[in-house]
């Protein structure tokens, strides 16, 4: 719709936020990106996400929603003429749903705990994470894509992760290529979509990120 | 048109503990929807064969068997149930009501159960504290979201009432045994009245786990949790 506003608020960083990026790119709609600073925030974060005061929250003609996978729903439902994200069959979709609520449980939990723990947690961390990327590799199966021939509602919860993957491994010490080569020939094969290059950061700016934020922290 | 009366076949099975407020879920939205199904009763310490095939993952209850299609993770299978079964719907049509409802749910499982069960009931001493008043915080954002309405759904039983429902009987016992009041009168009138509401709604009121087995039961969690029960 020519009338429709639609705002992005958002850090550059986040895989949460990446997960909205892609969403809209798949359904062509435009909007506007807003960088939010998460150490002083904004008015209109603040307003918009009064519960988490958190990132991405999509701001639809004036009206917030929070949550990544939520926002993805909520776009591919409002969007629908275009690219959908969940199959039609109920029992497919409750698949799809299983498996990015999934990716929210394991890959960002296991994924953190590399990069801000040490010794005996992170190796715990490290086994957990490689485990859970197995069991989407059997998930994944002979498809192309989650989704099967096209980008669907999984996809877009898993692939902005990739572009973590270097700061996990580079702060982990460990090859996840060399555990799970399927599941790197996937993202690979999503980054060769525009939608999803244009959409996910660089792997080496974000192993930046995690570096400053390591030093934030006081991890090492 | 009850469509049910030409599926003859359909076969509807619920995998699930008395005491999950997760499985409970499941049995509400389908004794609302007025669809017929068999329990499977599970003992989470000796779990079936048949759970560990049908939810190698997670290996947890409820686990929905729809004619032999499996679905797991309770809201998940609330949406399942609520796109198959279209009376009584659980979710509204437009797509902004529909996200708020499904924010408000996982609002529920992330923040409001953390705060009650893991920082009040199974803490004491400081991080109790600190537990209750995040559980303060985060009863404070469902006082604002309820007031002016009957139900988190509006008029009817929602996907956030289900959701949440489990603080209309379970928040009780957890109040009995550290001694606390979490949801006040005074301080959270209006989900005070929704506790009334839902805990005495229809087909709600006839499927509460035994109230006394929960208390022991969580006793026992309780008390394990801090140190205090057999030493491991």
């Amino acid at each position: 719709m020519a009338s429709d506003q639609v705002t992005l608020l958002d850090l550059w960083a986040s895989p949460f936020g990446m997960r909205v990026r892609l969403a809209l790119a798949e359904k062509g709609v435009k909007y506007e990106y807003s960088e939010q600073d998460l150490v002083n925030k904004g008015a209109l974060l603040l307003q918009m996400n009064p519960v988490h005061k958190k990132i991405p929250v999509l701001v639809h003609n004036g009206k917030p929603v929070c949550e990544s996978l939520i926002i993805v729903q909520y776009i591919d439902e409002v969007w629908k003429d275009k690219a959908p994200f969940l199959p039609s069959d109920p029992y497919q979709r409750a698949q799809s749903r299983f498996w990015a609520d999934f990716v929210d449980k394991k890959i960002y939990d296991f994924g953190r705990k590399i990069w801000t723990e040490k010794g005996e947690d992170q190796e715990a961390a490290k086994k957990g994470f490689i485990d859970s990327l197995k069991l989407l590799e059997g998930e994944l199966g002979d498809k192309p894509y989650f989704g099967g021939e096209t980008i669907g509602y999984v996809d877009i919860a898993l692939v902005p992760f990739y572009t973590w993957f270097y700061a996990y491994e580079t702060i982990g010490n460990f090859s996840i290529e060399a555990e799970c080569p399927k599941l790197i020939g996937y993202c690979m094969r999503c980054l060769k979509k525009e939608t999803v290059s244009k959409s996910l950061e660089d792997p080496k700016k974000v192993y930046d990120f995690v570096v400053m934020l390591r030093k934030k922290f006081g991890i090492e | 048109m009850d469509e049910r009366k030409y599926n003859m076949a359909e076969e509807v099975k619920v995998f699930s503990t008395w005491a999950s407020p997760f499985a409970l879920r499941v049995i509400w939205a389908l004794k609302l929807k007025g669809v017929e199904f068999d329990t499977v009763h599970e003992d989470l310490i000796n779990k079936s064969p048949l759970l560990l095939q049908y939810n190698p993952i997670h290996k947890k209850v409820p686990v929905l068997v729809h004619d032999g299609k499996v679905i797991c993770e309770s809201l998940v299978i609330l949406e399942y149930i609520d796109e198959t079964w279209k009376q009584n719907p659980l979710l509204p049509e437009d797509p902004h009501q529909k996200a708020n409802a499904r924010f408000w749910a996982k609002f529920g499982d992330d923040k409001v159960m953390q705060s009650i069960g893991g920082g009040v009931l199974l803490k004491e001493g400081k991080e109790q504290e600190e537990g209750f008043a995040a559980s303060m915080e985060n009863l404070k954002y469902l006082e604002e979201e309820i007031r002016g309405k009957k139900f988190f759904g509006g008029e009817t039983i929602g996907l956030a009432d289900i959701a949440l429902g489990w603080l209309a009987h379970y928040l009780d016992i957890v109040e009995e045994i550290v001694g606390l009041k979490l949801i006040d009168q005074e301080k959270f009138p209006s989900l005070a009245a929704w506790k009334q509401e839902f805990a005495n709604a229809p087909i709600i009121r006839e499927n509460w786990p035994d109230r006394d087995k929960l208390v022991t039961k969580y006793v026992v969690v309780r008390e394990a949790n801090l140190g205090k029960g057999t030493p491991k």
